[in-house]
């Protein structure tokens, strides 16, 4: 039995980890291991990745790339590859991933398993529109292969699918051909919510990526940094590599160092540094995709107690109302987060029956666990989500109720026909029942 | 920069990330030899991609048998001389096996002490001409001295070690480095059974530790370094109070 902890560090619970070998053998071994759960690199911030007391199947070992038409941009690879590793393998080779969350350090599987999204949904859609086919193995032994033209319904189960429907053991995806790592970005400063909505309307013909900070302990109207991008392209271009350096948060301090005073300061830093810095620059993918990704384990700075992040999306049709509720109700309880993200999605349905994004606006922000407290604000952002037509991202969830998860994923029972009996989760049991 | 690099064991965990490094630095041909040719050519096809430019050849081998492994390594020298030689292949036996059936034993020596040692010996005699290149050998902080939990593993390692430290001796005037590796617990399959996985070193680390080593052209390394500590306090703990500690 080993400790397995979450992205959000809320509990450490033992598990039985089996690393999956190798694409051969992997099939085999779920089969002889059943029931458990499919195991990335953990970055799911609640218990979508947990199976406490219950078997774990670590991918680490299906890290091979199988296939790549230089042609045609399609990679055909391993489910427990890194995105990292692709970009890194690819972009030199003139190709990349179309789309990337705000960490690297993830697995294809997890990816497609979460269908994350990153700042250029409105161009690309999610992780899971860059899917041509999977390979599926079944706890039973059966292997499904899923793509657009065959079994595409697995696709649209597993896409999303919390990992619930099969263990994805490899995956055809398709790379968009890049110039370079770098983007020409656009630092803006807004002083309002409607500002933040001008500008995201205003930037969505002209810029691929868009994603907006929000200063979410501001007494007065929201106040914020939009930022915008688009990748440099023509040849013979040059630009700023990233840093290799990577610093790691060392322990886990006793009490989370993301605070009320720590938070003041650092909002009110961020947004006049920002404000300064505003203008043009030419930045590395790395850095303007992931800018965490240098600090290694910085969920540790959120203390013992660990933290929850709270990520809602809402209809275009109420987001202006739902967005100030949300706003004001956080500033109301004193309770904040520095990594606050707000950002338009594209009008591109899901593809996945429990894909998370969808035509609107997505507000993220993470909270030091403070126990009753923390989950009473939560409760209050609920209701608001809920009266708006939206819903939470299972990825960074740890504690929604059943009745919202089931009013904001109407695919639900559709869903649940396609769930492997020998697969559960913390999540799965909290959410679906079993 | 590495150009034509021999990997033993290159099934191995930390073996195919050492392998990723180097074809990352730009190495232009990889021969991957182990056991198995099934699983070889998929780890060679992922390596080709990372590296369309690269060449990547596979050759299997009886590791126990020195009349293959010298064969192996006369055949691959006569083709160029070698760049880097790195022998990677190990097999964790469980001690409490190793001491009822002593078969078992037999063949955890074998495969962690012996095998290696023929091809650290088999490479060493051709590339002792060469006036450069890396003999890179993983041996273990399990060979810095005898423990109850794993003594049968430790002697394999111990005596790769002092192969390894005879050869160095002996080829001191020639152009060709060799280097011995000595990772602490690692979060490879190979350790996936034991208790606190989760806290050993990442693969990723401990092949990027090698990877630097092999360039630096150091002689011992341990990996990751807080090892060299740990196990200088080990070897020097006086045996009436090492009798009392179960490790």
């Amino acid at each position: 039995m080993s400790k397995v902890h979450a992205w959000g560090r809320l509990g450490e619970y033992d598990h039985q980890v089996d690393i999956l070998r190798d694409r051969s053998r992997a099939p085999g071994q779920i089969r002889a291991g059943a029931p458990g759960l499919t195991f990335g690199m953990g970055r799911s911030y609640g218990d979508a990745c947990l199976n406490p007391g219950g078997r774990l199947w670590k991918t680490s070992g299906l890290d091979k790339l199988i296939a790549f038409d230089p042609q045609t941009g399609r990679l055909v690879c391993e489910a427990g590859v890194l995105l990292r590793d692709i970009q890194r393998v690819f972009v030199p080779q003139g190709w990349m991933l179309p789309v990337t969350p705000g960490t690297q350090m993830v697995t294809v599987g997890g990816a497609i398993a979460n269908d994350v999204h990153g700042k250029n949904h409105h161009v690309f859609g999610s992780f899971g529109d860059q899917i041509h086919a999977i390979v599926l193995a079944r706890t039973d032994g059966e292997i499904v292969h899923a793509s657009a033209e065959q079994n595409a319904d697995w696709l649209a189960a597993t896409i999303g699918g919390l990992g619930l429907t099969g263990v994805i053991m490899e995956a055809e995806l398709q790379l968009r051909r890049v110039d370079s790592p770098w983007l020409d970005a656009q630092t803006l400063p807004y002083n309002s919510l409607d500002a933040f909505f001008d500008l995201a309307h205003a930037s969505e013909a002209g810029w691929e990526h868009t994603v907006s900070w929000i200063d979410c302990m501001n007494r007065h109207d929201a106040r914020g940094i939009f930022m915008r991008a688009n990748h440099v392209s023509g040849a013979g271009q040059s630009g700023p590599m990233p840093s290799n350096k990577k610093k790691t948060m060392p322990f886990v301090p006793p009490v989370s160092l993301v605070n009320k005073p720590s938070l003041a300061v650092f909002n009110q830093l961020y947004f006049h540094l920002n404000r300064w810095r505003a203008g043009h620059s030419r930045v590395h993918y790395e850095p303007f995709n992931c800018p965490l990704d240098n600090l290694l384990e910085w969920n540790r700075m959120y203390g013992r107690r660990g933290f929850y992040q709270y990520q809602s999306v809402v209809p275009f049709a109420t987001a202006k109302n739902a967005i100030r509720s949300q706003l004001d109700e956080i500033q109301r309880s004193g309770q904040g987060s520095f990594l606050a993200v707000l950002k338009t999605f594209g009008e591109r349905q899901p593809r996945g029956l429990l894909s998370f994004p969808m035509p609107g606006v997505t507000l993220a922000l993470d909270f030091p666990n403070r126990g009753r407290k923390t989950l009473e604000l939560f409760e209050r952002l609920d209701r608001i989500v809920d009266e708006a037509g939206g819903r939470l991202y299972p990825a960074k969830d740890a504690r929604m109720p059943a009745e919202l998860f089931r009013a904001g994923y109407p695919k639900l029972n559709e869903f649940l026909g396609y769930r492997d009996p020998g697969i559960a989760s913390a999540m799965s049991r909290r959410l679906m029942g079993d | 920069m590495p150009k034509r690099i021999v990997i033993v064991g290159a099934t191995s965990a930390i073996a195919q990330q050492c392998a990723r490094l180097w074809a990352a630095q730009g190495a232009s041909s990889f021969t991957l030899v182990g056991r198995d040719a099934g699983s070889l050519e998929v780890i060679a096809r992922d390596l080709q991609i990372r590296s369309p430019e690269a060449s990547t050849h596979t050759a299997t081998c009886e590791f126990t048998d020195p009349v293959a492994v010298t064969e192996l390594a006369g055949a691959l020298a006569e083709q160029g001389p070698l760049d880097i030689v790195l022998i990677a292949h190990g097999s964790l036996p469980d001690q409490q096996a190793c001491q009822s059936d002593l078969r078992v034993a037999r063949d955890a020596l074998l495969i962690n002490g012996l095998s290696p040692a023929y091809f650290a010996e088999a490479f060493a005699g051709t590339m002792q001409d060469q006036t450069a290149g890396s003999l890179v050998v993983i041996g273990s902080v399990a060979g810095d001295r005898g423990r109850q939990s794993n003594y049968t593993y430790g002697a394999a390692k111990g005596l790769v070690e002092r192969w390894v430290e005879g050869l160095d001796h002996r080829l001191a005037d020639s152009g060709v480095t060799i280097t011995l590796v000595k990772p602490g617990p690692t979060q490879t399959p190979m350790t996936a059974h034991m208790a606190g996985h989760d806290k050993m070193a990442p693969v990723e680390q401990v092949a990027g530790d090698i990877v630097g080593a092999v360039e630096a052209g150091k002689r011992v390394i341990y990996t990751p370094r807080k090892w060299a500590l740990i196990m200088w306090v080990i070897r020097n703990i006086p045996a009436a109070v090492f009798g009392k500690l179960k490790i």
